[in-house]
């Protein structure tokens, strides 16, 4: 909202400088978005007259005129064909400096010489929507009374502050001059003063001419009508485009801008037809049929029976609070008006506005919500300004149905209550004066204020909006800072939450870095990672309205959103990647009553650069054993299509497959474009979760020596070490300490289709030191077992 | 045999003076003091003398024997020490090439500012709860108090999954469902992801992260939300900050105001991050409106309480500087690796 500082003053008295203001009124809740200081980059332009015009000599499209501006005459020679004898128009004379640092010298063209510039209205800085129609292509015509020679920009008020404001929208009633002054007077305590209205009637009564039905009466409350006669349409003076165009509006013709000028001044839209265009003078305002009606900006609009309309009892005559149609647009010609001053429903009017995408500024003040009590007063302000510019001629009789009147509504809020909820210790004297600062009317019932609701705050409903209102204008700043007291609280995280930071600490210490990436994904992505053609990932939670393709489904795996990034790091040319990732996939609710979907924390790593298959699965391995979890195993997974099918592994916790990893199938790695051989891991992070054991006790230091034994054996390639580890550990008995595997070989010395393992093993016991016969019988029963089970041989050297 | 003792060390000790290594000195020790040492051997023809004597060369040989054993101790000393400096000096390397890469990962920079707003509520008795990102209708919004027609339900502001269900636009919902499942005393903050249909631009992305907190309780006051968010800015951004309330509206609080900080930056003075103003916007805050509590079973008649909501990303790029939400999402480790 735009509020030049002079047209406020008009109601309130300001005597603060406007940032001073800006900051009251901020903190007040009217926030300043900006103070536009116009006409700061213009100077030099004064009122000139046109008194004499000749043709150039030398040049056809040009010619000279006489200008007299006061002291002085000057000759300027222009290009302008908008200008005649007797003209009023801004001259930039020598020295000047205009918008977009435009500076004007004297000069000769075409020969004869030029001793300034005839100014258009954006060469003085308005900005291209807002030109008066009359002056598009041309020199600003001035239309008013002005003193020759004065600074154009001081004698048309246009050197001056305006405020732009955040209108918040539970406050429609500030969209207009009145509803800040309103505000300003509450935060400044000076008075408001509203206009006084009077006007001439002629005699006559609308009555017997025009006839209005509410047929729609949800759609429209309330509908007034003032018939003017005698009408000329023309420009407005300059004084009025002047404030329109500061306010932000483009001045049309004196009637629409008559209407708008109501509506700024006082938040009602207002919509002028032309009843000579009405022939059955009949207005019925009622839901429209499915019809394309026209509005005056020339568009069709396709209309519905969600949509009202005014009719003239045939057809469609105007879109009820949005547009006006063409047919019946004031135009110059126009002699009699139906002058319109309505209330329409701000549901259906926002909907009206959304389903024609086509916001004006009647629709988004109606959608809000408009004071209804304000409609008559608005009409005869605009029959006044009418008279003001001689126009046109208010009929007597005014038309107003109004079927359900709205009250002031009795509301009692405590004075306790207040202070509680604010920890203040206001009096109600106190609360009342802040109260009747906003115009709202307060009177003291014991130790409670009894408010009458204004009709046109429908945002003040219960006593907590008081207390806003209340705190708002006391000052937030004046309210004492304090402590929750009362009830002893202890504050944390719970442990599922702890342990989600331990898992993202392990993994940095272990050099990954955490990723974060969206939820959504596209569809697509589940099948670039060649998920399995069954798998209950194709099953996404879909969004109706999503950006793009991209961004369409809720992701069922994070595996997709980790390699976009493995991709784009090796696009960009990062040579060594270490991710992860922990993040919620969604999983449609099989029951029916719930509509919600399963939201399922998972962990993805994903790695390439300096890594294999063995550092992954030793980080992953280390992150168990870190949680407290150490009854892990691995499985071969041969059948996951995601992954490498010989180098891929299910984690396995208590008979529950918790995770897989593995290479990512070359043909995936392709399809992100990564670079070499990549990684990944899922962990389905809350069934990990459940294993996790943070408890830790002291287990004492062992005493005695440990023997250290080392064997080689030769068995078949496609033996798995864990078979071999299975036949150690079961027959090692219990002074086997640890076991570590650390040779594979194959090649030279070792026959074909077989592979060399190596292992130490070391043996301790906990009360004595262990006799080489122990140790032996230990070694030679795994080495005995090993070739029946596997038909190991143990290698000589 | 006085004079062969004698004799004995003064070869011993110029023996001893010639060697160079531990080795050499261990042949002087036994060729000298050995079992078939000439010492011994001396020493071997003391039966022979008479009881006169043996006291008097026994305390020669004796006094021979510790005058060899010192020099060799003392030969020792000087040869390990000379051994000692000449390995040191082999042993010189360049200290100036690189130490051995050992790289940490880095929690994501969004994580680790969530992570210091949370240890600092959570030392103020702050829980931390959490709920679901796709949220009902009806808790994202309803149940907050926001009119049937708020522009923010439209399907322009909000990803809809069915009429009824949606991603939720703020982390509000799960002060409801805590609200809904808990007694007062209340005091969580309610940390999250949140989406809202923008074009991902320099500062939109549709998948951002929130922070929310809520306090109910008896006595709960509008001072009270001012002092618990001062000490939240002091700690935040330093003991010298100060915060201000801008009355606004939400409809699930009122009253309501936006807060902003004072700079971190200039400290208040103006900069390019405050853009000259001195103050940051902050987050907004509110007492929570008492329809809200009434449709979580809560008395607004014998409870109250306050609510603020901040915006994570936006806190994050402000701290370091960062000019582009996107990047937060694109997770370059060139990127990630400054945090």
């Amino acid at each position: 909202m735009l509020a030049p500082l002079s047209w406020l003053k008009e109601y309130v008295r300001i005597e603060l400088d406007t940032n001073t203001l800006g900051n009251k009124m901020t903190m007040t809740g009217s926030k300043v978005e900006e103070i536009k200081l116009l006409g700061k980059d213009i100077s030099g332009v004064v009122v000139g007259k046109i008194e004499d015009i000749k043709a150039h000599p030398n040049a056809d499209k040009l010619i000279i005129t006489i200008i007299n501006i006061g002291d002085r005459k000057l000759q300027i020679v222009t290009g302008a064909t908008n200008v005649a004898v007797g003209d009023l128009i801004p001259v930039a004379i020598h020295g000047s400096k205009l918008a977009n640092d435009l500076k004007i010298k004297k000069g000769k063209l075409r020969g004869e010489v030029s001793e300034g510039m005839l100014c258009s209205p954006e060469e003085l800085g308005i900005s291209k929507n807002l030109i008066p129609e009359d002056c598009k292509d041309g020199i600003w015509i001035l239309d008013g009374q002005f003193t020759l020679g004065k600074d154009f920009m001081d004698e048309l008020l246009f050197r001056e502050d305006v405020i732009e404001f955040e209108i918040t929208s539970n406050r429609p009633d500030c969209l207009s001059m009145i509803g800040i002054a309103r505000e300003i007077s509450a935060s400044t305590g000076e008075i408001l003063s509203y206009p006084e209205i009077n006007f001439k009637k002629i005699k006559g009564t609308a009555l017997d001419k025009v006839e209005v039905v509410i047929e729609d009466d949800e759609g429209c409350k309330r509908y007034v009508v003032r018939v003017i006669k005698n009408v000329v349409v023309k420009s407005s003076p300059t004084w009025l485009q002047q404030k329109l165009i500061k306010a932000g509006i483009r001045p049309i013709n004196n009637i629409v801008d008559i209407t708008n000028y109501v509506m700024l001044e006082y938040g009602q839209p207002l919509h002028a037809f032309d009843l000579d265009t009405i022939k059955s003078n009949k207005i019925v305002i009622k839901r429209a049929a499915d019809e394309i009606f026209r509005t005056l900006d020339g568009s069709d609009r396709g209309l519905n029976n969600t949509m009202t309309v005014i009719s003239d009892g045939n057809e469609t005559i105007a879109i009820a609070g949005v547009m006006g149609g063409a047919k019946t647009e004031v135009k110059s010609g126009t002699t009699t008006l139906l002058l319109e001053s309505a209330n329409f429903d701000k549901d259906m009017i926002r909907l009206t506005s959304k389903a024609l995408q086509l916001r004006t500024e009647a629709s988004s003040r109606f959608e809000k919500g408009v004071d209804i009590n304000i409609a008559k007063l608005a009409a005869d302000r605009a029959c006044q300004l009418i008279e003001l510019l001689e126009c046109g001629e208010a009929v007597e009789d005014v038309i107003d149905v109004y079927p359900v009147r709205k009250e002031k509504r009795k509301l009692t809020i405590r004075t306790k209550k207040i202070n509680e909820l604010l920890g203040t210790d206001l009096k109600p004297e106190e609360i009342i004066n802040i109260l009747e600062s906003l115009e709202i009317c307060a009177n003291r019932s014991g130790d409670n204020i009894d408010v009458l609701i204004p009709t046109n705050r429908d945002d003040l409903v219960e006593e907590v909006d008081f207390i806003e209102e209340i705190a708002r204008i006391y000052g937030f700043e004046r309210i004492k800072s304090t402590m929750p007291k009362g009830s002893v609280v202890i504050g944390g995280r719970t442990y599922s939450q702890n342990i989600r930071g331990l898992v993202k600490e392990i993994l940095n210490s272990c050099g990954f870095n955490e990723i974060l990436t969206y939820s959504f994904v596209s569809p697509k992505s589940i099948d670039r990672i060649h998920t399995n053609e069954n798998s209950i990932k194709k099953n996404c939670v879909k969004l109706l309205n999503p950006l793009g393709e991209e961004t369409s489904v809720m992701r069922t795996t994070l595996i997709p959103n980790m390699l976009e990034v493995l991709g784009r790091n090796s696009n960009r040319m990062v040579t060594n990647v270490h991710a992860f990732e922990l993040g919620s996939i969604f999983i449609p609710s099989t029951q029916t009553e719930i509509s919600l979907p399963n939201e399922i924390e998972n962990l993805a790593i994903g790695m390439y650069g300096s890594a294999d298959f063995y550092t992954l699965k030793g980080v992953i391995e280390e992150m168990l054993n870190q949680l407290g979890i150490s009854e892990y195993q691995f499985d071969v997974e041969k059948y996951h299509s995601t992954y490498h099918p010989g180098r891929c592994a299910n984690i396995i916790i208590a008979n529950q497959v918790i995770g897989t990893f593995g290479q990512l199938h070359p043909t995936v790695t392709e399809n992100y474009s990564i670079n070499g051989n990549c990684f990944i891991a899922e962990i389905n992070y809350e069934a990990l979760l459940q294993y996790v054991s943070t408890s830790k006790r002291y287990v004492a230091l062992p005493k005695y020596p440990t023997t250290a034994r080392d064997f080689a054996i030769v068995v078949d390639e496609n033996v798995y070490v864990r078979d071999i580890e299975k036949v150690i550990v079961k027959n090692a008995g219990e002074i086997l300490e640890e076991f570590e595997l650390f040779d594979v070989y194959t090649g030279n010395q070792i026959e074909g289709g077989h592979k060399s393992v190596a292992y130490t093993l070391t043996y301790r016991h906990a009360d004595r030191t262990l006799t080489d016969e122990e140790v032996n019988l230990a070694q030679g029963k795994i080495v005995d077992e090993l070739q029946k089970k596997l038909n190991a041989k143990l290698r000589e050297n | 045999m006085q004079e062969e003792l004698k004799n004995i060390e003064i070869c011993a000790i110029a023996d001893i003076k010639n060697t160079n290594t531990s080795e050499e000195i261990d042949k002087v020790r036994v060729k000298y003091l050995g079992k078939k040492g000439e010492l011994t051997k001396v020493l071997r023809g003391m039966g022979k003398l008479s009881s006169e004597q043996r006291p008097v060369i026994g305390k020669i040989a004796n006094n021979v024997r510790e005058n060899i054993e010192q020099s060799i101790v003392s030969r020792i000393n000087k040869i390990k020490q000379e051994e000692l400096n000449s390995r040191l000096s082999s042993e010189v390397i360049d200290v100036t090439m690189p130490g051995q890469k050992i790289t940490l990962g880095k929690k994501h920079p969004i994580t680790q500012s969530m992570d210091d707003l949370i240890g600092i509520f959570t030392k103020m008795g702050f829980k931390v709860a959490e709920g679901p990102e796709v949220e009902s209708v009806y808790y994202n919004f309803d149940a907050l108090n926001a009119a049937k027609n708020h522009p923010s339900r439209d399907m322009s502001d909000t990803f809809y999954i069915d009429e009824n269900t949606i991603l939720r636009t703020q982390t509000s919902p799960v002060q409801v469902r805590t609200m809904e499942k808990t007694k007062p005393p209340i005091r969580i903050i309610s940390p999250g992801r949140c989406f809202r249909n923008d074009t991902p631009d320099a500062t939109h992305t549709p998948m951002f992260h929130q922070l929310e907190g809520l306090v109910v309780d008896k006595g709960i006051t509008l001072g009270d939300l001012k002092g618990t968010l001062e000490v939240f800015a002091k700690y935040f951004f330093g003991s010298q900050t100060k915060i201000k309330f801008r009355p606004h509206y939400f409809p699930f609080t009122e009253p309501s105001a936006e807060v902003d900080a004072t700079c971190f930056k200039c400290t208040g003075k103006g900069c390019s991050l405050c853009k000259g103003s001195g103050w940051i916007e902050l987050l907004g805050a509110g007492m929570v409106h008492p329809n809200v509590l009434r449709n979580c079973n809560i008395d607004p008649e014998i409870y109250s309480g306050f609510a603020f909501g901040m915006g994570i990303d936006r806190l994050t790029m402000m701290k370091y500087g960062i000019d582009d939400i996107r990047l937060f999402f694109e997770n370059d480790m060139r990127f990630l690796n400054q945090f």
